[in-house]
């Protein structure tokens, strides 16, 4: 390949990537920490109130930690975002999902766990964070293997 | 196992829409070792977008613990049949994949 083709080419490569990456943030401190309160700090969460209008569906034990159904909805209002994250997982956040004008605050979604441990979501609603737990027993885990 | 195709199911619920999207996609930790014992790298969705008539309504950011061949269900506000959902995802090596599908 010549080198101006392979230039031409880079450049196009990286005129195609540039708006996906824009487009596409994935917060790498959050998801890289290895602890809920670096996870948190990446999220740039401080303090989380503890609300029973957040809502956790999940089985008490889990049998398989490779697939553990977890249901979540937010009952409080003007939630933006709902984020998941289990605390024993060797990288504790799981996802954040933002909703925005036209979506519910609601997500069903499956996840890996490694050990039982307690589920935490924490609900974004007015700049104000909010937050719930449910333990998850987990029979034989789903992230080695 | 790569990356491959989706499928998405966009029902009327009771005063929302009802979707659920499957994804085809290995979602792999980098902890696990293969048969020969090597570490199999990392590969996993990181980004889902869903939108509503063109309109992103939901922008989600996800880690390797989701499930393989990850499954989601969404609920959006109102909708009526015919309205189209599109659900797209972006992966840590730049893969991506979208299906659409109409309120039915």
């Amino acid at each position: 390949m010549n080198p101006l083709r392979r230039t031409l080419i880079a450049a196009l490569a990286f005129a195609i990537a540039r708006p996906l990456a824009a487009l596409a943030a994935w917060n790498k401190e959050a998801f890289s920490a290895k602890t809920p309160g670096d996870a948190l700090k990446g999220l740039g969460i401080g303090n989380a109130t503890p609300s029973k209008d957040l809502q956790i569906e999940a089985p008490e034990i889990a049998e398989n930690g490779a697939v553990v159904p977890i249901e979540i909805a937010s009952a409080i209002a003007g939630t933006s975002a709902l984020i998941v994250m289990i605390e024993k997982n060797p990288f504790p956040l799981t996802a954040r999902f933002d909703f925005k004008e036209g979506a519910l605050p609601f997500v069903k979604l499956n996840v890996k766990m490694g050990e039982t441990s307690d589920v935490r979501v924490l609900a974004e609603a007015g700049g104000k964070y909010f937050t719930a737990t449910k333990e998850i027993k987990v029979t034989i885990g789903g992230c080695g293997g | 196992m790569a990356a491959g195709p989706m499928k998405m199911r966009a029902s009327l619920g009771a005063g929302f829409t009802d979707v659920r999207v499957l994804m085809t996609h290995p979602m792999e930790t980098g902890l696990r070792k293969d048969a020969d014992g090597k570490i199999v790298p990392q590969h996993f969705i990181q980004n889902l977008t869903v939108k509503m008539n063109g309109k992103t309504v939901i922008d989600a950011q996800i880690s390797q613990a989701v499930s393989r061949n990850p499954v989601f269900s969404f609920r959006l506000k109102g909708g009526a049949k015919g309205d189209k959902i599109e659900v797209s995802w972006l992966d840590n090596h730049g893969e991506s994949a979208a299906i659409e599908a109409a309120v039915a």
